[in-house]
């Protein structure tokens, strides 16, 4: 019993309990956590996956700003109604670029980890401009008003040089030439084939139909790339994950 | 503190802790032993769960579990598990010629039930859950077909699309007459088109038409398939028949596109689609 009487002296001492108590939560922290880092199968490796273009970064600062989170996941789970649904389950490595990820667990709206190529551009434009001009069922707000909001780029250097801050492997040339790359993709008339070779797939237009460049631009590119990074023909996923 | 501080209380009947401070006892009040049992046999559970399944971590993964378990064989096996149960229907549909197909049959039946779910899943964002379309979006209900309305050519445009940047897609790109004619001309062009159905405009009007549509949209406005060029003289109308429409069409051109579905859809589900579709009552 001598041993069970010992607590004693935690409990009356204040700061002995806040130490221990927070050594304690560590190494469950640690334990749970750290391993993640750098176990080699927590994201296998997989071909095609690439940082954000300049554009698509910029529509998804959009997303994230205007909460789309809120009501759309980008996690396609393993199970047969997902999969039947959206397409192949999504892979850690589909969001190893994502800072901070966009998985989400709320699903008002349905997954967009897989939209990308599903909808045409003007369908874009028109859902989001009134959702309920396509879909009379649906209950997701109007984003008319980023069909007026003029993008011109100015600091999409300064993002993608704080997203190589946490890890995202853009080049010198590539936050160099950012807001080049930023507008050519919005310019199918241009010459966009810079863009195309620093990131390979990334979908080239005039996504809102207008002259301007705007946020509906960035964000519809943002929307035309999601999931479509990885070839699923010639993916076999790892079956002990 | 210790054993010996502990005392009966006469109030309660219970003993207490041995604690005292300030005079202040705590009484010693146990857990419920069931309470505490359950506490136990889920710490053993626990023990046992993480040797069954996957869990701790070591140098390059975490343990496999003596069970084998992984989510992504148990979806892999799910969906085989699924598939097998259709298999034989499925090889039919995809063997089949879908165009001859007894709308009677079982296989038709299975076929159009199947295409409904693809078609609720997939197609109802654009030509909507009822397939009646919006503004921009085809109508599937009626007998107006911009590229055939036939089972095969209906497959077609399911699997490949219109206008995206697949090899194989349907392609027409009408001009924006907005840089070819004059306002006034084009004035004079939606009066004519709105006056198809009663034979046109004529004089000028008829002239400008004759110039410049006839070769796409036809002498009398009826349209060409080929070229998904729409008859414009039914009043069935994609992007609005008012004269506001009519102009923006003929000066801006219109240029929508349809997925490939080919890429996402099995060969199956694109039949069974398209046998959906042209069973919504339109089909040719």
């Amino acid at each position: 019993m001598a041993l069970m009487e010992k607590h004693a002296i935690l409990e009356k001492s204040p700061t002995l309990l806040l130490v221990s108590s927070l050594l304690v939560v560590t190494v469950g922290g640690i334990v749970e956590i750290a391993p993640l880092f750098w176990l080699e199968n927590t994201i296998e490796e997989v071909e095609g996956v690439r940082p954000y273009s300049p554009l698509e970064l910029a529509g998804r600062e959009v997303y994230i700003r205007e909460g789309c989170y809120v009501c759309h996941s980008q996690m396609i789970r393993p199970m047969r109604d997902e999969v039947e649904r959206y397409g192949h389950y999504s892979l850690a490595a589909e969001s190893m670029y994502d800072h901070p990820f966009q998985w989400g667990s709320k699903r008002t709206g349905p997954d967009l980890a897989r939209v990308g190529g599903r909808y045409s551009d003007a369908w874009h434009v028109d859902h989001f401009t009134d959702p309920q001009s396509v879909v009379p069922e649906s209950v997701m707000p109007k984003y008319a008003f980023l069909l007026e909001a003029d993008l011109d780029g100015e600091y999409i250097g300064d993002l993608m040089a704080t997203h190589r801050f946490v890890g995202v492997p853009y080049t010198d040339q590539q936050i160099e030439l950012a807001r080049a790359d930023f507008r050519a993709q919005a310019d199918p008339d241009g010459d966009y084939g810079d863009v195309e070779d620093r990131y390979p797939g990334a979908p080239v237009g005039n996504f809102d139909g207008q002259p301007e460049l705007t946020e509906m631009d960035a964000l519809i590119a943002y929307m035309q790339v999601l999931g479509t990074m990885v070839d699923f023909s010639t993916f076999t996923p790892e079956p002990s994950r | 503190m210790s054993d010996e501080d502990k005392r009966l209380d006469e109030e309660t009947g219970q003993y207490t802790t041995g604690h005292s401070y300030d005079g202040i006892e705590e009484l010693n009040t146990p857990l419920p032993r069931w309470w505490l049992w359950t506490f136990y046999a889920t710490i053993v559970w626990g023990i046992g769960y993480t040797v069954a399944y996957p869990a701790w971590p070591m140098i390059s993964g975490a343990t496999a579990g003596v069970l084998g378990y992984s989510s992504r064989a148990e979806v892999a096996e799910d969906i085989v598990a699924h598939e097998a149960k259709n298999a034989s229907l499925v090889d039919e549909l995809v063997a089949a010629d879908i165009a001859a197909l007894d709308p009677a049959s079982d296989l038709h039946r299975y076929a159009v039930a199947r295409g409904a779910s693809v078609f609720r899943a997939q197609c109802s964002q654009c030509h909507g859950s009822g397939a009646a379309g919006a503004v921009g979006y085809p109508n599937l209900l009626d007998n107006a077909w911009l590229w055939g309305g036939t089972v095969d050519e209906i497959a077609y445009t399911v699997e490949h699309g219109i206008r995206n940047e697949t090899a194989d897609a349907r392609y027409s790109e009408m001009p924006a007459f907005g840089e070819i004619l004059t306002r006034e001309e084009i004035a004079a062009l939606v009066s004519h088109v709105q006056a198809l159905p009663n034979g046109g405009a004529g004089g000028e009007a008829e002239t400008l038409y004759l110039d410049n549509c006839v070769a796409c949209h036809g002498d009398n406005g009826e349209g060409m398939q080929e070229l998904g060029a729409p008859n414009i003289a039914d009043a069935i109308w994609l992007y609005g028949g008012d004269a506001a429409a009519i102009t923006q069409t003929i000066t801006n051109a219109r240029f929508g596109v349809m997925p490939a579905w080919g890429q996402r859809l099995s060969d199956a589900d694109v039949r069974a689609v398209s046998l959906y579709v042209h069973a919504l009552g339109g089909g040719e």
